[in-house]
């Protein structure tokens, strides 16, 4: 089985190597040219050509007939006896899928007993809501919950399944995907539905944020993905929302449990709260120095922000984990966020991509956070953070008078 | 004693590009590593086997280059590579892959322990961990920051959101390791001559010898497929305040005025 290239056709427009989903046609000298190597025989690249400059055998497989799955499953976690703020952008997600494909949300939870709080499902997107309480539901954990998300995608056969993909969800869906037979689509940061295929387009960033990928699950049922926290927009609140609540005791005789939790340590609260803020002030390199970090801080609290870094300020130890912004930190969606001596690395820029307002200020005018800044200052921060913090001051006063 | 560590080449990440023109993955000059994560799993089992004794079994899949993190493990300590490479492999998702890791555990036959770094840096997925406990049948503990084993069950400490828990489970076990386990060591020059000799206890696998079918791995076997990939792509218009720090300052509050949001509010 072989990709063959008809020369005399290729114009080398490059549209097969641009759908090609595994680079395995790159352009040379205006003809595209197929390697082998790297092709796995998808046949995205001969659908693509206009010219029909490309032939070649695709083995065929056949999508099931899955008519009778539908509906958008939503897994709501708790966290500390309430649902995690996830649930709530995972919903508002679900409910417009579910209103381009004309279908349900269904939101299932677990735990020791059902928070008071379920309406809020409702209020926030779902059109019903199931709790399923055991007493033995104290901690999370795999085989368990595995069991009882299994037991509900055997219930209600949706098409779409969410979870959030906290450490818990990226935990338990593939545990589950596994068992059910679904294909799992990790960290999702963007879903919607092909208008065509009426199918999940599940959206991710690969090679740490360089690449984004298009992702789909053809050939099982339910869809599903794991969705990053922080990106998606909830619904607004609406108390006229009506739909069905349900709680209901969940029998586990029959789940095997192998772990045993010995010990739980939750980390004491440390007063940030950076995916909720309005105003974030964010540092790199430069604050880790005393005079850096107290230059920020003074203007953070000029503008009452919540303080956030770049991992580096947090290896060397300079500020805690917490206020970690990018990939591998937190994902923020602030009115605005101020990078402050932030070169923008693609990961770092990963996590602010949903603010609403992003200033910069780098002495490097080269610097790749200018690209995505709506602000642009070329300056050292040493400078211009102390004549900001300053200006914002003397606004303050001119409107306390 | 045997464990079982899972590993992967990966290209070092935060140099992979798409080339505006062309759409081509650029691939020179980047180079290949063992997955970070993975060489903490490494250095765990080696500990155990320091300990307890015992053998280590490192396995991958990917194409004949891959053989390379195989070495390096050997070169640390362990005692046999295994690399899954077939070209019926090639286009796997997590699922497929699972699988195809799956039976050849199967094949390779008892263990107590599989180790694993928690995610590769190039797909970022975390689910090859879970997926082949499943595939076994075996519990998982993810996140693994701290370990003891105990006449058959092993102890760990684990990073959950905002905390981290002990939690106990009887072997065979599937463990999934944060950077924070340990120190890896270094290959050793001997370790590694020794790795890349002829006679290096490596053996290769392809689909027959793990019993696969075409249609149970690769992109065959997947569920889900890569219908596109770009570019992030940035809809933000750049403005560029210029002047003195103090002009700056205020063309920026008045910036923010105009769009009703007051600083410092």
């Amino acid at each position: 089985m072989a990709i063959h290239i008809d020369r005399d056709k290729c114009n080398g427009c490059g549209k097969c190597s641009r759908s090609c989903p595994y680079q395995a046609i790159e352009i040379h000298d205006k003809k595209a040219q197929w390697i082998e190597d790297r092709c796995t025989l998808c046949g995205a690249c001969l659908k693509s050509c206009k010219y029909e400059a490309l032939t070649g055998e695709i083995p065929e497989r056949v999508v099931p007939d899955f008519s009778n799955y539908r509906d958008v499953l939503v897994f709501c976690e708790m966290f500390d006896g309430s649902f995690h703020r996830s649930a709530i952008e995972l919903l508002g997600c679900a409910r417009g899928l579910a209103d381009d494909l004309s279908q349900r949300v269904i939101a299932v939870a677990t735990g020791v007993k059902a928070p008071d709080t379920l309406r809020d499902l409702i209020a926030h997107g779902a059109d019903e809501c199931l709790f399923l309480e055991n007493s033995s539901l104290a901690f999370y954990q795999t085989c368990t919950y595995a069991h009882i998300l299994c037991e509900a995608i055997k219930r209600f056969k949706p098409s779409i399944l969410l979870i959030a993909a906290t450490p818990l969800g990226r935990d338990l869906a593939p545990r589950v995907a596994r068992r059910m037979g679904l294909g799992l689509t990790a960290d999702c940061t963007r879903l919607s539905i092909d208008p065509e295929e009426k199918i999940l387009l599940q959206t991710r960033p690969a090679f740490g944020g360089n690449i984004m990928a298009t992702i789909v699950s053809r050939y099982s049922r339910p869809q599903a993905a794991t969705v990053r926290p922080g990106i998606m927009r909830p619904i607004n609140y609406d108390a006229t929302r009506s739909g069905d609540i349900r709680v209901e005791k969940i029998d586990l005789a029959q789940c095997t449990e192998f772990t045993r939790i010995l010990e739980c340590t939750m980390n004491p609260p440390t007063g940030v709260n950076l995916a909720s803020a309005k105003i974030v002030v964010a540092g790199g390199r430069p604050i880790c120095s005393e005079k850096g970090l107290a230059i920020l801080k003074d203007f953070a609290a000029a503008v009452k922000g919540e303080i956030a870094c770049t991992r580096v300020v947090v290896e060397e130890g300079f500020l805690s984990q917490e206020h970690q912004v990018g990939q591998t930190g937190q994902t923020v969606r602030p009115e605005i966020y101020f990078a402050c001596g932030i070169s923008g690395a693609v990961q770092h820029r990963a996590g602010i991509e949903g603010s609403r307002y992003i200033v910069a200020i780098n002495k490097d005018p080269d610097a790749p956070i200018f690209e995505v800044a709506d602000f642009a200052i070329v300056g050292d921060m040493f400078d211009v953070l102390p004549a900001l913090t300053r200006a914002v001051q003397d606004q303050q006063k001119e409107f306390s008078r | 004693m045997h464990i079982i560590v899972l590993v992967k080449q990966v290209p070092n990440t935060s140099e992979v590009r798409i080339d505006p023109k062309t759409g081509n993955l650029i691939r020179e000059g980047v180079e290949s590593v063992l997955n970070p994560e993975d060489r903490h799993a490494l250095e765990g089992a080696l500990q155990i086997k320091d300990r307890f004794g015992g053998r280590v079994t490192a396995v991958t899949m990917g194409p004949p280059q891959a053989i390379e993190v195989l070495c390096e493990a050997l070169a640390m300590g362990a005692d046999k590579g295994i690399l899954l490479s077939d070209k019926a492999f090639a286009g796997a998702d997590t699922w497929a892959t699972s699988t195809t890791l799956g039976l050849a555990i199967k094949r390779i036959g008892a263990f107590d322990i599989i180790l694993a770094g928690r995610q590769a840096i190039d797909g970022d997925t975390a689910q090859i961990g879970p997926q082949v406990a499943e595939f076994l049948g075996i519990p998982q503990l993810t996140y693994v920051t701290w370990f003891e084993l105990n006449e058959g069950k092993i102890t760990v400490e684990r990073r959950v959101e905002n905390g981290c828990e002990r939690v106990e489970a009887p072997t065979p076990v599937l463990l999934t390791c944060l950077s924070t386990l340990n120190q890896p060591r270094f290959p050793t020059v001997a370790g590694l001559l020794d790795a890349t000799s002829k006679n290096a206890p490596i053996e290769v696998w392809n689909a027959a010898d793990i019993g696969a079918k075409a249609h149970d791995v690769g992109l065959m076997g997947s569920l889900t497929q890569v219908v596109q990939t770009f570019t992030p792509k940035e809809a933000r218009k750049t403005q560029y305040l210029e002047g003195t720090p103090i002009s700056i300052a205020s063309t920026l509050i008045d910036a923010f005025r105009e769009r009703n949001i007051r600083l410092g509010d």
